[in-house]
């Protein structure tokens, strides 16, 4: 059977669930090889968890020559890579500079290339969900190696145990890509919350928070969700732009998605429309978001959202 | 100094989007306009130019996309631009962003550009891979997703979000940009701007006036096909309830953990 490249989601070394996800999504196209870009040092523990989903070899490219520069050296190492192993596809966490990564790949392979898969079956025929999540399109690559970039929650992790050799691959970096420096980076602090765009519950708050994000954060613990955001409450200086939900923020497509104070701009329901459970909170009954929800609570965020928060605690003891 | 702005023609995201029986996306039977994002790289590049006082700068919209496409050029006019290039040719009808890419790369090669600004993605297809893709066949440093941008002589400097951290990136010109909706507002046209886009120059390009032999675009020789489209099911009406002495919370609180995620 072919390899298929995988390339692992992680910071500094911490595998993330969308890497699990892929490797489940790659036992359907060939034998996984997951590529770890990062310090050596951490390769053989990086290889211990990814071998628990399938992995039968883990690539360990140290990244000290890729790490300083945007986007293109990863694109040349993964060329490297794929002309060593001639893999049957490649499959990227569908992040923003994945997705740059894909693209300057797909052209120095001339290759086809898939963006924002919520799911590849069989013989590689992928799902995606377009136009603000009101189409689904089927598609297949059908020139060179499929390289496709997969959305997070968009398959179950599933164990399977993989041989996970550790093999080091050392990629030659050339001068043009080291074009565009990366001169200072600052890392995001953590909110002890899950991550948005992996979340099994997404508790998202809008203009109709009116600043106060108390209510929405709180209900947001008690059920232990990550906190999203519209455009207009992160315009507003309310909310980083990370935590902003839509067609220009995060895509999310968790379990169960609670909007409140967000009036369903179609924007917004690009990021947020292919969740499993919608609900919302609005003091307005004509708002369009209530067209979307499986259960919607006419009344002000300010007092549901408390209550709720208070009868959760509850219930949960 | 040459600024290209590459601006694509997108279906209204506020009207109904659909498909052709081809797979294609409908441009012609639903309204189109400006990729609302690429207003923001028309922006870039006026500002960008606004900050560079007694330089000789000239900066040109270019579109790849049908006879209607050329709407999206004439508003980067209106906002400022110099002039504007249209490639259109019904071979190009299709394409997807590999031969969209060798297309407008191709184009960005004629006119000659020390900086090239795109926006963060298309409104349709909002794959955010056509600039990167830019970079890698014009052999320029690839400069994406800013959230501000600042410069000195050929120096750039940009701020940039990522998963999870923001970055500082730098570079020096000629550079390929992208700019994100962070990235300061987009002016309107004004009475005088619309006037004056009359009558500034735009240029139509074919395919081989480019030097792009039509083997290598359009729908037959895509990378990829789309096998099917299906539209998606409307939601069925949920259940709204009126909050009334705290009787929201409770049946919000109910229907939670009837669903389980209590
Ligand atoms: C190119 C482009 C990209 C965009 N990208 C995004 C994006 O990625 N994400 C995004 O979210 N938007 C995006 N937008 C913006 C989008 O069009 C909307 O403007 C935005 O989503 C509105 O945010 P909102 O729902 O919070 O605010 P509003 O539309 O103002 O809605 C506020 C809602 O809160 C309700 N409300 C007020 N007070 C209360 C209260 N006390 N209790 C309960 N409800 C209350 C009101 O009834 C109203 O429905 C984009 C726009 C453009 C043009
Ligand atoms: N057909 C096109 N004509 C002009 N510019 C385009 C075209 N397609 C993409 N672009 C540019 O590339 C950016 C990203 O597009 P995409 O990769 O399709 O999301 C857009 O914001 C435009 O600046």
């Amino acid at each position: 059977m072919s390899e298929v490249l995988v390339v692992i989601d992680h910071a500094d070394g911490e595998v993330k669930k969308p890497t699990y996800e892929l490797l489940t999504i790659a036992r359907r196209l060939g034998e996984p090889s997951a590529v770890f870009f990062g310090s050596p040092d951490q390769g053989d523990a990086v290889a211990e968890k990814v071998k628990k989903y399938g992995a039968e070899k883990v690539y360990v490219v140290d990244d000290a020559q890729i790490k300083g520069y945007l986007v293109a050296p990863k694109a040349e190492a993964l060329q490297q890579l794929a002309e060593k192993s001639s893999p049957a596809a490649i499959l990227l966490p569908s992040t923003f500079e994945n997705k740059e990564v894909a693209g300057r790949l797909a052209i120095k392979l001339g290759s086809g290339l898939i963006t924002d898969a919520v799911d590849v079956a069989e013989g590689g025929v992928t799902t995606q969900s377009v136009f603000a999540g009101n189409y689904t399109v089927q598609a297949k690559v059908t020139q060179g190696t499929p390289i496709i970039t997969v959305k997070p929650n968009s398959a179950a992790p599933e164990e399977a145990a993989g041989a996970g050799a550790v093999e080091a691959f050392a990629a030659t970096v050339s001068d043009v890509a080291k074009t565009a420096q990366i001169v200072a980076t600052q890392p995001r602090q953590s909110t002890g919350r899950p991550e948005l765009t992996e979340a099994a519950i997404v508790v998202s708050g809008g203009r109709g928070t009116g600043g106060n994000f108390e209510s929405v954060e709180g209900f947001a613990d008690s059920l232990g969700a990550a906190v999203g955001a519209s455009r207009a409450a992160v315009d507003s200086g309310w909310m980083p732009h990370a935590f902003q939900v839509g067609q220009t923020g995060k895509t999310v497509s968790p379990q169960l998605y609670v909007a409140n104070g967000i009036s369903g701009a179609i924007q917004h329901r690009a990021g947020m429309q292919t969740s499993k459970t919608i609900v919302a909170v609005n003091k307005d009954p004509e708002a369009p978001i209530f067209e979307l929800v499986d259960f919607g609570v006419v009344g002000d965020l300010h007092t549901v959202l408390p209550a709720a928060t208070d009868k959760v605690k509850e219930r949960k003891g | 100094m040459n600024i290209v702005v590459c601006v694509k023609y997108v279906p209204d995201a506020t009207a109904d989007r659909k498909f052709e029986d081809d797979y294609t996306v409908d441009r012609v039977g639903v309204d189109g306009l400006l990729s609302e994002l690429d207003e923001y790289a028309v922006e870039q590049a006026l500002q960008f130019r606004e900050k560079r006082e007694g330089e000789d700068i000239e900066i040109t919209a270019l579109t790849v996309g049908p006879e209607k496409a050329v709407d999206a050029v004439r508003k980067a006019l209106q906002m400022g631009a110099d002039k504007g290039v249209h490639v259109v040719d019904d071979a190009i009808a299709g394409s997807d962003y590999i031969a969209t890419s060798l297309v407008l790369a191709k184009a960005i090669e004629k006119v000659g550009a020390d900086l090239v600004v795109c926006g963060m993605a298309s409104t349709d297809a909002s794959g955010s891979v056509v600039p990167a893709m830019l970079a890698e066949r014009l052999g320029m440093p690839q400069v994406t997703l800013a959230s501000v941008i600042e410069s000195q002589g050929d120096q750039v400097r940009i701020k940039r979000d990522n998963e999870g951290s923001t970055e500082v990136i730098g570079a020096t010109l000629p550079i390929v940009l992208s700019v994100t909706d962070q990235s300061g507002e987009a002016r309107y046209p004004s009475f005088k701007g619309i006037m004056a886009a009359k009558k500034k120059p735009l240029e139509t390009f074919s395919l081989s006036d480019l030097g792009v032999d039509a083997g290598q675009v359009g729908l037959s020789v895509a990378w990829s096909q789309v096998e099917d489209t299906t539209e998606r099911p409307p939601r069925t009406a949920g259940e709204i309830v009126t909050d009334e002495d705290g009787s929201g919370a409770d049946a919000l609180v109910g229907f939670l953990a009837s669903k389980k995620f209590i």
